[in-house]
């Protein structure tokens, strides 16, 4: 049975009316309580997607700002060839750049690449795990959007588009598939780094209700807002408390009838299990030495520490139910100094984030998770210079034409390069995958066809993919 | 090749939105024939569906060679009959109010339409909802505050027939009906404190506007007035300060200030959102739809979008002096000394000079840039932060206003450019000029009130289609102008968004009366009687209630647009006045409640959620307008916004202010009113959303701002009596309105006596939760008072206006 079916055969007809009202509110938190408590699907499988699912989950790793692909991913000899030369108009005629100038001079890499694994990926040797684990990723060198600003950028990878307001990729997960976790919500933000252009509007839920937008975990006092009880209160206390609420609102509920009080209760007990569950699932201490250390989390560094902390937080919330985690790591905007910054923060990142990818596959979890890394954009094979008398404070500029991402896990290929760029990587020369693409694609492992999968507003069924994306079907196993 | 139509000559010679596209006699020259060749998918036409062979394009060749000759009996065809005859583009008919059975039950118009459909469908209404519930009710619809068990008792104790309309009379007079009736406006309005975008930089003057509003809804400002100010207020003969003020609704919009944005685009995006948000707040339409294509649904053209943009294309935003009229006199005097003493300033340590170098060399710059990184550098970030920015760097200071010559002089004085930056004494003197510029402002100008407005540019600015919704694809050009589907606009000589403005509260146009009156309804009732305040389209609902739907819009243009005649028109009906209760015999045949058999159960929203708390514990501060306020929020909220600016908390009263106050700042809101569903204002919002999650339970449950309204809602319940019942009493009429039922009574007698001897044995837990224990009362006691008091606020009754 469809999900958008059983909405039709509710009580009350039109789902836009039924998601609006408080009843149904919990849905997106546990749906198997809703469907429930509302009696009209009880038990059993409450949604079925448009076709199998190759994932069950995503942990969506977002790197704000924009990494390089050429001291990453992507090797350009050809830099060489052309460093500290501006190239010939006709080249960059079509770049749209954000602070520097067409004729800005190239800049060429100072890493180097070797191949990695059985599939002999060439991976820079700034990411020596994730070599460790080449063999499990789809490196996409072809990535492409249209964007050229971070904010814009975005809004277009978690949204579809640049017009604010629409709602973003976690929030689709969690309308298409609702959530398996009866003690969390079903969409997570974790961050790390500074905070992002994007802001709240990377995981708000745009048009749908609020329901459907992710929940930050922070890294500062209580994990999620109002989690702890007040001074004074015990959870013994709390429980009372509830306990008293829950009573007295199924009094007033036997007065005036309205079985939405009902969702109220059940919004307060779920509440009170978050209380109980986000403390543990923050807990480490029943994961073992030997995991830790893998993660590296145990660390002086404070950016070091909170990464490896949200990878291992993001595969123990996987583990526990929550559809859709998204680590925002801020910030890889290398205007500047890339040549020092950029190693150091994959000397951070490195090691947590291949930790991740092995742990997963150690649980037996990758096969259902669907792991996904990169930017909004790339950056310029031209160099910025804000200071000309410091040699170190070259950095790159945002280039949206031509970048590269990499996912893992839940039924995309491993061992896998897609695409390629020009001799220089100012444009994709071999199937390209916009950001709407990459959107389709991981609706396609999460079962759902991006072009069905749609929510009525303002008169218009809108899509993840907005009126673009096709399913590249090279990426998947 | 939109905008193209092929199955009549006349039109396939005028060509699409990108021009003309047939060239008779000229196969060559003709564009069709480009696109039907081509090998480009996504250029070749037809888009779909095989591609023509070449026989057949060779085929169309020779026609277009031979001149384009169509047949005849082609000339005229059906197609592109997109429906005109839709319910809401059709003239507003005010029919007789219908007759009913039931007369008795009938207190205005309003209920015979409302009972003609529930006796068709062979439905008793409800019954009246009893004076408490009705009190509440009323109270939260009009002023969004709770009254006091006084003021509740006083009403109960008036047996007078006219006592409620006369309590709906006391409300709608109070000053705080504007701050409730504010709150669906400011939504529709995208209002909020801050720009949005990544950088996000704050407003700390769009306060001003929502002050308008409220004040404009206190007045009772008719509707088509209210209008007007906001769209034209700039526009209209001699405006005043307030008038010009009223433009800042179209200045609410977000903004990217992203160094590297081109200002053009920027301004195309404002522009198109300044539509959009007009089509659908006043006209209920998606007109926004029509920005890439025509319509898919609704007969508005991508042409028509962009005549109906075009209106707007003209309007540039300046930002005035508005001291607020309890300001006026003090401005008036303090403002001239503030510029002299400012030129002194200036002058004394020759910053004219310097500044003059840095402009010339950004004037260079803009000419030539490229040549020098830094200055490159300089010149995008002045872009990024200031609207029109070129025009402002290249005016002479005679063509600037005072605003804009110390706009300019600020962002020097702030940034200096790379030459002074390294020149140590220049950029400590710069920095001595700024600070005795911050000095001279507080000293004389500390209370400064400025208004963000628009104004139209004096040269008209051409308008063209933006091909699929694309800036840079300009394609044919267009004269302001509205979709031809509703009421013409006539021909005047006035300037495009004046007329525009007077257009849309032209009685003749079918829509906006009703618009404005559905979201009335919707406010009142929890839905519209058109289900779709934002959508009144071919894709929008039916109204439940169409001939009460005119009724309503005809007569609120009678009563000259009189908002506070429509609301208590509304609210004295017996269709207002029924209970709320649920009619499970009804559930079946009518689940949503549109025909109106009961009132509705409604979940405060955001503001009045937190107003409510603190109402009823007596830490609410009234006062009423002035700019946005800071209440405690928890640590590190704002860490998520790559902005990341300080909170500055209000430590006095102010954090005790309503929630319509409470300062937006878009990329990181304030977390309570995100729980519990205030919009993101990044775009227009006419309907929001009502859900039930477990982030608003433990934001009742454990946000310090409830805690502290539970500790002082409990001093407030136990201060007159010793005596539990009458403390459960007191704490009943003070949360909810009303008194307990035994069994209620009992249960929180219960509850009370567990949390008392809970604390009795926890000093520490006592003591945190009641810090401050008035004599004649023990901690423990009082503690599970608030105990009862913290339960009380979380009930789902508090939240709700039954």
């Amino acid at each position: 049975m469809n999900f958008t079916d059983i909405m039709r055969r509710s009580p009350q007809a039109n789902r836009r009316e039924f998601l609006r009202t408080a009843a149904n509110g919990v849905g997106a938190w546990a749906l198997s309580d809703l469907l429930t408590s509302d009696g009209f699907a009880a038990g059993g499988q409450v949604l079925a997607p448009h076709f199998a699912p190759t994932a069950k989950n995503v942990i969506y790793l977002f790197m704000e700002g924009g990494p390089s692909q050429y001291e990453l991913f992507d090797p350009k000899p050809a830099l060489q060839k052309y460093d500290g030369m501006s190239l010939p108009p006709e080249m960059t005629r079509d770049m749209k750049l954000a602070f520097i100038k067409p004729s800005a001079k190239v800049m060429a890499s100072q890493f180097k690449f070797s191949p990695q694994g059985q599939s002999g990926m060439e991976l820079s040797e700034l990411a020596p795990y994730l070599g460790e684990v080449a063999d499990d990723i789809c490196l996409i060198r072809s990535m492409q959007t249209d964007a050229f600003n971070h904010h814009p950028g975005q809004l277009l990878l978690f949204t579809g588009s640049i017009v604010p307001g629409r709602p973003t990729m976690g929030s689709w997960a969690l309308y298409g598939l609702g959530s398996e976790s009866e003690n969390l919500p079903g969409f997570v933000v974790l961050t790390s780094g500074k905070g992002t252009s994007g802001g709240t509007s990377n995981f708000s839920s745009g048009f749908m209700p609020s329901l459907y937008q992710g929940t930050p975990f922070r890294s500062k006092g209580d994990p999620i807002l109002y989690l702890t009880n007040p001074d004074g209160i015990d959870r013994a206390a709390q429980r009372q408390t509830i306990d008293f609420v829950g009573a007295m609102n199924r009094l007033h509920e036997e007065q005036v009838g309205d079985s939405e009080i009902d969702s109220r209760i059940a919004a307060y007990e779920l509440a009170f299990r978050m209380q109980m569950e986000a403390p543990d699932l923050m807990d480490f201490s029943d994961e073992s030495p030997e995991t830790l250390e893998m993660y590296g989390i145990e660390s002086e560094n404070e950016h070091r520490r909170q990464y490896a902390t949200n990878c291992l937080l993001a595969r123990r919330m996987v583990q526990r139910g929550v559809r859709f985690v998204l680590m925002m790591d801020a910030s890889w905007d290398d205007h500047t100094y890339l040549n020092d910054r950029l190693p150091k923060r994959m000397e951070e990142t490195d090691q947590p984030t291949a930790a991740l990818l092995k742990d997963l596959k150690r649980l037996g979890l990758l096969d259902e998770t669907l792991v996904v890394w990169g930017g909004e954009f790339g950056r310029t094979p031209m160099v910025e210079i804000r200071k000309p008398e410091e040699a170190a404070n070259a950095g790159r500029d945002h280039h949206p034409s031509a970048f590269s991402m990499w996912m893992a896990g839940g039924g995309v290929k491993g061992g896998y390069v897609h695409g390629e760029t020009d001799e220089l990587c100012l444009t994709v020369a071999k199937d390209p995958v916009h950001v709407h693409d990459l959107q389709a694609t991981m609706l396609h492992c999460l079962g759902f066809d991006h072009e069905r999968l749609t929510y009525p507003f303002m008169g218009r069924n809108f899509r993840l993919t907005d009126v673009h994306g096709k399913v590249v079907r090279d990426l998947l196993s | 090749m939109s905008g193209l139509r092929l199955d009549r000559r006349e039109d396939a010679l005028k060509g699409g939105y990108s021009g003309a596209v047939l060239v008779p006699g000229d196969a060559e020259a003709s564009r069709l024939l480009d696109r039907v060749r081509s090998d480009k998918d996504g250029f070749r036409m037809p888009p779909v569906g095989a591609r023509l062979t070449t026989a057949q394009t060779d085929a169309i060749a020779e026609w277009i060679a031979a001149g384009a000759v169509w047949p005849d009996r082609q000339q005229s065809s059906a197609a592109n009959t997109r429906s005109t005859d839709h319910w809401s583009f059709q003239p507003i008919a005010k029919a007789a109010p219908p007759s009913v059975k039931q007369q008795a039950w009938v207190r205005n118009p309003v209920d015979r339409f409302v009972l003609a459909k529930l006796e068709a469908e062979g439905v008793t209404p409800a019954a009246e909802a009893d004076r408490r519930t009705l009190v509440r009710r009323a109270a939260f619809d009009l002023t969004g505050l709770p009254l006091t068990p006084e003021q509740i008792a006083e009403f109960i104790n008036d047996k007078s027939p006219d006592a409620y309309e006369r309590l709906v009379d006391r409300l709608m007079s109070s000053r705080h009906y504007g701050e409730r009736q504010a709150i669906p406006w400011l939504d529709a309005a995208r209002y909020a404190d801050s720009d949005g975008y990544e950088r996000d930089p704050l407003r700390p003057h769009a306060w001003r506007w929502r002050d308008w509003v409220i004040n404009a809804l206190n007045d009772d400002k008719p509707f088509d007035r209210f209008t007007i100010e906001q769209l034209a207020g700039d526009l209209l003969p001699n405006p005043t300060l307030e008038q010009k003020v009223a433009t800042g609704f179209l200045r609410n919009g977000i903004k990217n200030r992203e160094a590297g944005t081109q200002n053009d685009e920027k301004r195309f995006e404002e522009t198109i959102d300044r539509a959009s948000t007009v089509g659908t707040v006043w006209l209920g339409l998606t007109v926004g739809c029509a920005q890439c294509h025509d319509h898919k649904y609704d007969p508005i053209s991508q042409k028509e979008f962009y005549e109906f943009f075009a209106n707007f294309n003209n309007a540039v935003e300046t930002d005035i002096n508005a001291p607020l009229p309890i300001q006026a006199d003090s401005f008036a005097e303090a403002y001239p000394v503030y510029r002299q003493r400012r030129a002194a300033i200036w002058q004394r340590y020759g910053t004219g000079q310097l500044f003059d170098e840095w402009r010339a060399m950004i004037l260079k710059t803009m000419d030539e840039p490229g040549i020098n990184t830094d200055w490159d550098e300089e010149l995008t970030e002045w872009r990024a932060a200031n609207d029109r920015a070129d025009w402002l760097m290249l005016s002479a200071e005679s063509a600037l206003t005072d605003i804009d010559i110390d706009r300019r002089a600020d962002w020097f004085l702030r940034a200096i450019g790379p030459i002074f930056k390294k020149d140590e004494p220049t950029a400590a003197l710069l920095k001595k000029v700024q600070e005795e510029l911050a000095a001279l402002q507080a000293d004389v100008l500390a209370e400064r009130t400025m208004a963000y407005t628009i104004e139209e540019q004096p040269e008209a600015k051409p308008t063209f289609i933006a091909l699929r919704g694309d800036w840079k694809a300009p394609g044919v050009e267009v004269q302001p102008g509205t979709p031809a589907v509703l009421n013409p606009l006539e021909a005047q000589a006035k300037p495009a968004r004046l007329a525009l403005a007077e257009w849309i509260v032209d009685p003749k146009n079918p829509l906006t009366a009703r618009v404005a009156v559905n979201r009335v309804w919707q406010e009142l009732f929890g839905r519209g009687l058109v289900g779709t305040a934002n959508d009144f389209g071919t894709q929008g609902k039916e109204p439940s209630h169409p001939e009460l739907l005119d009724w309503l819009a005809a007569t609120f243009v009678e009563d000259g647009w009189s908002q506070k005649k429509l609301l208590r028109r509304i609210v004295t009906s017996a269709t207002y006045r029924q209970s709320s209760e649920a009619r499970p015999e009804l559930e079946e045949r009518d689940p949503g409640n549109a025909w109106l058999a009961r009132q509705n159960r409604l979940r405060l929203p955001a503001e009045l959620v937190r107003d409510n708390a603190l109402a009823v514990s007596g830490l609410l501060f009234g006062r009423i307008g002035g700019p946005s306020i800071h209440p405690p929020q928890p640590e590190g909220v704002g860490d998520l916004s790559y902005s990341r600016k300080d909170w500055p908390e209000d430590k006095g009263p102010e954090r005790y202010r309503r929630g319509l106050y409470i300062f937006f700042r878009r990329t990181s809101p304030y977390p309570m009113l995100v729980n519990f569903d205030a919009p993101d204002t990044l775009t227009t919002n006419v309907q929001r959303e009502r859900t039930d999650t477990p982030l608003q339970a433990l934001n009742l449950l454990n946000d310090p701002v409830f805690i502290e309204a539970a500790q002082a809602l409990a001093l407030r319940a136990c201060q007159d009596s010793a005596d539990t019942d009458e403390r459960v009493g007191k704490m009943f009429e003070l949360t909810l309105g009303r008194l307990p039922t035994a069994t209620e009574s009992e249960r929180v007698s219960r509850f009370q006596a567990a949390e008392r001897s809970r604390l009795a044995e926890a000093a520490e837990a006592a003591a945190k939760t009641a810090p401050f224990v008035p004599p004649g009362m023990t901690r423990a006691d009082l503690a599970a008072w608030t105990s009862v008091a913290r339960g009380m606020l979380n009930l789902d009754e508090f939240v709700t206006r039954e």
